[in-house]
């Protein structure tokens, strides 16, 4: 035999060998990385996430300031340049009432600027709840007020700053999918595990237990929980209840896709080899079992994450959710209840993009990550 | 097969079962039970209530026994088509609700039909013209609707149809119909209607139902079947309707059973936006108002509807796929 | 055993494939699945064709009614068909794939039979259903008279009960009755060629045997030509009058079933026989095997394929410098250049 074709032979086989050496793991993460969007998404997701530790940072002015006299003021766009110069400043925003139907109406008065400055000081917050700051990414200089000066998105009918308001809520409105999903993923993988891997009748028990949830319409249900929460309970508590509120019916997919690898990997050789050589039941489940399932579960997870939020957006939208003083992106489209407001003051819809955006991020990924953990699957 | 029908009825039974319980649960839910919540709204309205009067309500509704004694009683009660009174509305649950159950099923119905008849075909031509510019933009569409909550959709709907047309799109009748009693008439007008909300609700289960249709389809034009059709001289038209189609419709209806409990679900929402007359903005105001009876009879009339759904779905599944009629004899 | 050994006439032959190449445009790369393949079927007989798994059996046949799976193209090559003396040759290859000429084509002048017949039928139509959809497209009858001849399929393909297996499901079939009712849709329009693509595999002995006993009678009775794809060197043995071996994409030797088994030229083919157990075998040898690995199709070696698994090759040979091209180095006997003082 030449020796060429003895090269050319161990050439094939390492790298036929390279690739079936290659753990779980990594083949899911090889072909996770080819899916571009996804990974974007994942890229973009995590900067959200990073943005709410520091919310208070990006916003102009504290998000609960209320006055009556600056409501519904139109977004009021930075103007970067000056007469050709670098100069960024916003014009004031002055109000006129109508003499016949006393709506007060607000114009740009380009010839009152106010300078606008990055990195400056505005109102005190304390970030995380701990260390007391008052730097702000943008802001006015000293001598002028953020209340009353700079509107990057308008006001709502109180007169709070929608800018800052956003940017704030966006920390209960993204944390709610994670807890929640937590609590899912608690729910989901034990009963989902147990049907699986124990099989027989208690499987039946619980397959029957989740077909009927499935059945249930859930938001009636949710309202009816939520509306039953006491007006007392304090904002932590009614958050609490209502990630607990969605996960209790969110849980029966995420058990679908559990068993249904439990009860493939049950027939799978390395697990009767394992029962075989006497393991115990826990350390199958989490030694061999777990390890194959993560993938999938990261991909249940990164789908049921945006369910979580557009569920909370749905609730508080109807008033169900959480209560003012807690904003979130749907207590703040509660103000977009009336067609007329919506019409006049356009911008009060702007919270429902940062909602659709997050949640078509997460879909992305999600859709990816499914594809990677496998590509048999739909 | 009959075994097959028997099971499912059954599984029907427990789960009307459990939602009756559900439904009671949330009855007690609030703080004091119904006949103080009576009171309490009697109060608020300036008139009230005397001990005896109370104490009479409470023996009807059997609320001096035990929680399981309350609920057989109400559980009796509701067999017989008694839901209860609505203390807000002065009148019983049932007739309260009566006329909004016809357009909460119509709605969710006609939601339904428009969901199959839009996402069935976009789903086929998805599948039959993979990674095509048609199949990624249905694709991103689908992404769209399924990341738009369908309050959001109404919304926008709303803020279009106003804004640009002046049209406010909210109800369902014309104000001459509002109130007066079912005619052909006012049906026309409710199917004049009808069409805004449809189209909001089919949408946001319109994404859903392509992925299925689409995976479906896919995963069946790959099967050695469609190889032998096509070998046959069959042409691709009719081959991939009278094969995989049919295929892929048994995912397509058995996820009918869940898109149902979804649209009623979304209808309540979409109602409650748009003011539509069904028994969501009805269900939203006894949860405000703690009119338990209501907001429970509400609920598990809901609940029926859509384990009425499932077991419809189920035999339709029987009757498209006759694998099922032999398993099951 | 009843061969036609006759003389081969010089009949044209009524499938010629020409060079054909068949590649996969795939993510990863293009594989080339099929390289330059050619065949000749002749009227009437079987042809064998025999190779290693995924050397490309299957997607060469079913280049030839153009059903190629989607990352699949025919890049290079022709297939000409002669169905009718009367008629002009047919270049299936430049047909378009789903115009009304290859419809006509697929299931009416040439068909097929799947190794599968579980998954080949659909489980949610009747199998008589399915065979009279095939009558229907190919045959101007009326739906009793289609019906009545899928009866008569049924009975000449020896299924038991055939009324009553009409109107059932693929799945209350056993296995061998799916494959009788698949042989009865294949030849149900009177195809001139029937192809089958390793059509016993999937049965046991037993019914393997009266499968091949049935494909043989009706081939007398009919007189249409088959194309037998198989890996089990008996079956060829049984049935073929002629042998193509296949390897990597390419035929690299054809010739009538005697001069194959008792005269191979090419040491692919020579490894093939070797390997065939033998009751004869007393010593209990370990069977011999054909040295080296296939090389997988994305990087096929250049020129001569097998060089790299010859065990004497000329020096050009090794360099790949000599094309694969079939030889005739006696009557209707061709063999790959490179490899005829291989063996
Ligand atoms: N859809 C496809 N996409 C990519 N490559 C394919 C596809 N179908 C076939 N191939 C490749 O074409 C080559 C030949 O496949 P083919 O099915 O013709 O083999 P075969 O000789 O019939 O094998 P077997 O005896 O196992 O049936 C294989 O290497 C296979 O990887
Ligand atoms: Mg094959």
């Amino acid at each position: 035999m030449s020796s060429e074709s003895n090269i050319e032979k161990v050439d094939n086989i390492n790298s036929e060998e390279r690739v079936s050496v290659a753990s779980q793991g990594q083949l899911i993460w090889w072909r996770f990385r080819k899916h571009k969007l996804a990974v974007f998404s994942a890229i973009l997701l995590l900067l959200l996430y990073l943005t709410t530790l520091f919310a208070e940072f990006f916003a102009t002015s504290d998000p609960l300031e209320s006055e009556a006299f600056r409501g519904l003021i139109q977004p009021q766009p930075i103007h970067f340049f000056d007469e050709g110069k670098l100069s960024p400043h916003v014009c004031a925003m002055e109000g006129t009432r109508d003499p016949y139907t006393y709506k007060k109406t607000y114009k740009p008065n380009c010839d009152k600027k106010t300078p606008v400055e990055f990195f400056t000081k505005g109102y005190e917050y304390e970030w995380l709840g701990l260390i007391p700051m008052d730097r702000h990414l943008i802001g006015v200089p000293e001598g002028y007020l953020a209340e009353e000066h700079i509107f990057l998105l308008g006001t709502d009918i109180q007169g709070r700053d929608m800018w800052s308001r956003i940017w704030v809520a966006s920390r209960l409105s993204l944390s709610i999918g994670l807890v929640g999903v937590t609590l899912t993923l608690i729910f989901g993988i034990s009963l989902g595990g147990i049907s699986g891997f124990y099989g027989g009748f208690i499987d039946t028990i619980i397959q029957r237990i989740i077909e009927i949830i499935r059945a249930v319409p859930t938001i009636p249900l949710w309202m009816a929980l939520s509306a039953a929460m006491p007006f007392s309970w304090s904002i932590v508590q009614i958050y609490f209840s209502i990630t607990l509120i969605i996960s209790l019916f969110a849980w029966t997919d995420l058990a679908r896709v559990v068993r249904g690898r439990f009860l493939s990997l049950r027939e799978e050789d390395f697990v009767t080899a394992a029962v075989l050589s006497g393991a115990n039941e826990r350390r199958i489940i989490f030694r061999h079992v777990m390890p194959s399932l993560y993938s999938h579960i990261i991909a249940a997870v990164s789908l049921a994450i945006p369910l979580m939020i557009i569920s909370e957006t749905a609730l508080s939208f109807l008033g169900l959710g959480l209560q003012a003083p807690a904003i979130s992106w749907g207590t703040l489209l509660q103000g977009t209840q009336n067609v007329q407001s919506v019409a006049l003051y356009k911008w009060l819809m702007i919270p429902a993009f940062p909602v659709v955006g997050s949640i078509l991020l997460f879909n992305f990924l999600g859709d990816g990550l499914r594809d990677a953990a496998d590509p048999y699957s739909d | 097969m009959a075994l097959y029908i028997g099971k499912r009825v059954l599984y029907g039974f427990i789960a009307i079962w459990i939602i009756s319980i559900l439904s009671f649960i949330i009855i007690q839910l609030p703080p004091g039970d119904y006949v103080s919540s009576y009171i309490a709204n009697l109060a608020a309205q300036g008139s009230s209530l005397d001990q005896a009067e109370a104490e009479n309500l409470r023996i009807f509704y059997g609320l001096d026994k035990p929680w399981h004694i309350q609920y057989l009683k109400w559980a009796s009660r509701i067999v017989t088509g008694d839901l209860g009174y609505s203390f807000e509305w002065e009148k019983p649950v049932m007739s309260v609700i009566q006329g909004r159950i016809l357009t909460t099923v119509l709605l969710a119905l006609f939601a339904l039909v428009f969901t199959w008849l839009f996402a069935i075909p976009i789903g086929i031509y998805s599948a039959v013209h993979k990674y095509s510019i048609g199949d990624y933009l249905a694709t991103f569409l689908g992404f769209l609707g399924l990341a738009i909550p369908d309050f959001l959709i109404a919304l926008i709907a709303m803020w279009f149809g106003y804004s640009i047309f002046g049209w406010s799109v909210g109800g369902l009748f014309s104000p001459e119909f509002g109130t007066a009693p079912w005619s052909i008439a006012k049906f026309l007008d409710l199917m004049k209607h009808l069409w805004v909300p449809v189209i909001i609700l089919g949408t946001a289960g319109m994404a859903a139902m392509i992925r299925v249709v689409r995976a479906n389809l896919l995963d069946e034009l790959s099967k050695p079947y469609v190889v032998t059709a096509r070998a046959k001289g069959i042409s691709e038209w009719k081959l991939i309707m009278k094969y995989p189609v049919r295929m892929a419709l048994n995912p397509v209806i058995s996820m009918s059973a869940y898109l149902l409990p979804y649209l009623i679900s979304g209808s309540v929402i979409v109602s409650v936006v748009l003011s539509l007359p069904t028994l969501g903005p009805t269900l939203l105001k006894s949860l405000l108002s703690q009119d338990s009876y209501l907001a429970g009879g509400i609920i598990f009339l809901i609940g029926i509807f859509t384990i009425l759904g499932t077991l419809i779905s189920d035999l339709l599944l029987l009757w498209i796929d006759p694998r099922i009629k032999f398993e099951a004899r | 055993m009843t061969k036609k050994n006759t003389k081969i006439e010089k009949q044209k032959p009524i499938l010629s494939v020409n060079g054909l190449k068949v590649h996969f445009f795939t993510d990863e790369g293009t594989v080339k699945a099929v390289e330059g393949a050619s065949f000749d079927v002749l009227a009437g007989r079987t042809l064998g064709i025999v190779g290693e798994s995924g050397c490309g059996k299957s997607v060469a046949t079913r280049s030839l009614l153009r059903l190629v799976d989607s990352p699949g193209k025919i890049v290079d090559g022709e297939i000409i068909y002669r169905g009718d003396a009367n008629k002009k040759e047919i270049n299936i290859t430049s047909l378009k794939t789903s115009g009304s000429d290859i419809k006509s084509i697929r299931g009416g002048e040439i068909s097929l039979i799947f190794q599968e017949p579980m998954t080949s039928f659909s489980p949610v139509h009747t199998v008589g259903n399915q065979i009279i959809e095939a009558i229907k497209l190919h045959k101007k009858l009326n739906k009793d008279d289609a019906k009545g001849l899928t009866l008569d399929w049924f009975k000449r393909v020896g299924m038991p009960d055939p009324e009553q297996r009409m109107n059932q499901y693929p799945w209350q079939l056993s296995g061998g009755q799916r494959q009788r009712a698949m042989i009865a849709m294949a030849l149900c329009c009177d195809p001139k060629i029937v192809i089958a693509d390793e059509p016993t595999t999937a049965l046991d002995v037993t019914t393997q045997a009266q499968i091949l006993d049935l494909l043989k009678e009706l081939q007398e009775e009919n007189g249409m030509s088959i194309i037998f794809i198989t890996h089990d060197l008996g079956v060829i043995a049984e049935i073929s009058d002629d042998v193509s071996v296949m390897y990597l994409g390419n035929i690299v030797e054809s010739a009538s079933v005697d001069e194959i088994f008792h005269s191979p030229k090419h040491p692919y083919t020579t490894g093939l026989l070797n390997s065939i157990p033998s009751i004869t075998n007393k010593n209990r040898e370990r069977l011999p095997t054909i040295s080296g690995s296939i090389p997988h199709p994305h990087n096929r070696p250049s020129g001569c394929t097998f060089r790299n698994r010859c065990q004497n090759p000329s020096d050009d040979c090794r360099e790949g410098k000599i094309e694969m091209k079939l030889i005739e180095v006696s009557p209707g006997h061709f063999v790959d250049q490179c490899c005829i003082n291989c063996g």
